[in-house]
């Protein structure tokens, strides 16, 4: 039961073979068998069972409910939810309650969504291996000694450990896409502007984007579908039509145009991560896509061009921390300057800090151009380069993470070996492009995502890709743990 | 070396940040890698780009100028870490 699939269980509930309040009580055990070893969680919601039954008595009352509805879920906790503490695991927001739903959780709620609790990540979003945590150590459901990926590393873990059925987390460099491959999930991110960011803790506000970490593709595109859309609330989510994304499942390869960018298969992927991809894209050509070799030359500087614009843009969101209005404020102080420094230095952990001081470097009188601008100037090339290669594939895939899940402290030392981690995913948040992680195979026993890029609002045309391979390769994704 | 302590002990300043000793030095340190990284952006000529803001074209998201209930004063006095009736309770500001 615990590793059936969204779908599947909405089916279930249907037929009303089980009921939300069974299910939730379910996951709740599980939860409790569970969560001790992997730590997915900072707090779960008992109040959950309450919705769960009111939902039951909307399906013994023959109400026609939408897809999600009585499904157990996660938040990553960078996610407001009216009433809830909403932390970024960060002692500077350890005791915020959120005075308001974000866009998406008033979306799941009208969807019936079950909000089973608030999960674990690196502290204000900031790390690729959930370590950055001011609260506990998630841990890899496959192998308890390594990180689940980061930073929604709570948020794939419970959904890979079979905790919940679906989560939602936030990508504003891979932190959807690598967790998701670290766990072995599918791992979503929309098109910038495909879903509001109204309520979720500001990162860096134009690479950030919320979406689903599911079982399976359809899922996705079942989440997809009750989270998408304009929000008055968000003035760069976009007008675009929303389709039905369950009308993309189960169509034909054929002729599909995929591209394989040689810059994302050269050094610094592992043997193992490289040999699953390969094999991935011979079963892409035997389900009829035609795969062709392309070349992304900028992509080689997306890092550096997202370390300066992410930081830059942490330095000016992360400035509201004050001590003020919301937030921790230190105990002792001198003065009003000196309790800002106090409560900042005292609130934040030390990768904000390092983040927040490389953005107020690359912002500051002198530097901003050679910084700041240099790296908005680089965009424009990246961007380019990806429209063009769009003019001749349909598609564009790539491993999502150079490696498979690594052990605690092995990148935690040096951050540049740790933001090395993003190398594949990164250049996707600076185009503000569409892509999911997918799992595709095991090396050494620890699961390898492929990731799936489309052109801008095409999750359509990427979730085709990614139900073909699904189907294909029917893996089975269940971790002992 | 691009940056050293001096550097840093401005930049922390304007972060409104404070750090020991011994984190300013770990700090010269990352600095200094993370920057010779970045540096890699020289290589790209960009003398002829512009910059971009976003992939693709964004507007002005206006609306009509209409009076809409906004948040209760108790709930957006909720967190605050000092309060004292409606009002946020800060350290004196001016003598």
């Amino acid at each position: 039961m615990h590793f059936k699939s969204a779908h599947e269980v909405r089916d279930l509930l249907r037929k009303k073979e089980i009921s939300s309040e069974e299910l939730t009580k379910l996951c709740l055990e599980r939860i409790e068998k569970v969560d001790a070893k992997v730590e997915a969680f900072l707090e779960v919601f008992e109040d959950a069972l309450d919705t769960a039954k009111e939902i039951d008595k909307k399906i013994l009352s023959g109400e026609n409910l939408p897809d999600l509805a009585g499904i157990p879920m996660g938040i990553k906790d960078n996610i407001c939810m009216e009433g809830k503490k909403v932390t970024c695991a960060s002692k500077m927001l350890e005791n915020f309650v959120s005075p308001y739903d974000a866009t998406v959780v008033e979306r799941l709620k009208k969807n019936g969504a079950v909000i089973l609790g608030r999960l674990n990540m690196d502290e204000f979003a900031m790390g690729s291996s959930t370590e950055n945590s001011a609260f506990k150590k998630t841990r890899n459901p496959y192998d308890l000694e390594r990180v689940p990926g980061g930073s929604s590393g709570g948020s794939a873990a419970a959904v890979a450990a079979g905790e919940v059925y679906y989560s939602l987390g936030s990508d504003t460099g891979g932190s959807i896409r690598q967790p998701a491959s670290l766990c072995g999930v599918v791992g979503f991110k929309p098109t910038y502007g495909r879903v509001s960011r109204y309520g979720l803790v500001a990162f860096a506000s134009s690479l950030d984007q919320i979406g689903p970490f599911t079982r399976d593709v359809e899922d996705a595109a079942l989440v997809l579908n009750a989270i998408c859309g304009k929000d008055d609330k968000d003035s760069t989510s976009k007008d675009v039509a929303v389709e039905d994304f369950t009308t993309y499942l189960n169509k034909s390869l054929k002729g599909v145009k995929v591209g394989l960018p040689k810059e994302y298969f050269g050094e610094g992927i592992d043997d193992g991560v490289k040999k699953e991809i390969e094999k991935a894209i011979e079963v892409l050509k035997d389900l009829g896509a035609e795969v062709k070799q392309i070349s992304l030359p900028m992509s080689q500087y997306a890092l550096s061009v997202y370390y300066i614009l992410a930081s830059s843009e942490a330095s000016s969101n992360l400035a509201r921390f004050d001590g003020i209005r919301y937030g921790y404020r230190a105990k002792d102080f001198e003065d009003i300057i000196d309790l800002y420094v106090k409560s900042r230095s005292q609130g934040f952990g030390s990768e904000v800090k390092r983040r927040i001081m490389l953005g107020t470097y690359a912002l500051s009188s002198g530097y901003y151009d050679a910084y700041y601008k240099k790296a908005l100037k680089v965009k424009t090339l990246i961007i380019n380069e990806f429209k063009k290669a769009f003019e001749d594939v349909n598609l564009i895939v790539s491993p999502t993470s150079p490696s498979v899940a690594f052990k605690f402290g092995e990148k935690s030392s040096d951050p540049l070996k740790m933001y090395l981690s993003d190398i594949c995913t990164v250049p996707v948040n600076i185009a503000g492009l569409p892509a999911v992680s997918v799992p595709v195979g095991f090396s050494d026993n620890l699961p390898v995502g492929l990731q799936i890029i489309g052109n801008y609002f095409k999750e359509g045309e990427i979730i085709s890709l990614a139900h073909g391979i699904e189907k294909a390769l029917n893996l089975n994704l269940r971790p002992n743990v | 070396m691009i940056v050293d302590k001096n550097t840093v002990d401005y930049v922390a300043k304007l972060a409104r940040l404070e750090f020991s000793d011994e984190e300013k030095e770990k700090f010269v340190e990352d600095f200094n890698k993370i920057l010779e990284f970045v540096e890699k952006l020289n290589e790209v000529n960009t003398d002829d780009v512009e910059i971009s803001i976003s992939a693709y074209p964004m507007y002005n998201a206006l609306r009509e100028d209409e009076v809409k209930t906004s948040l209760d004063v108790e709930k957006v006095l909720l967190n605050a870490p000092d309060k004292e009736n409606n009002f946020f309770r800060v350290p004196k500001v001016v003598d």
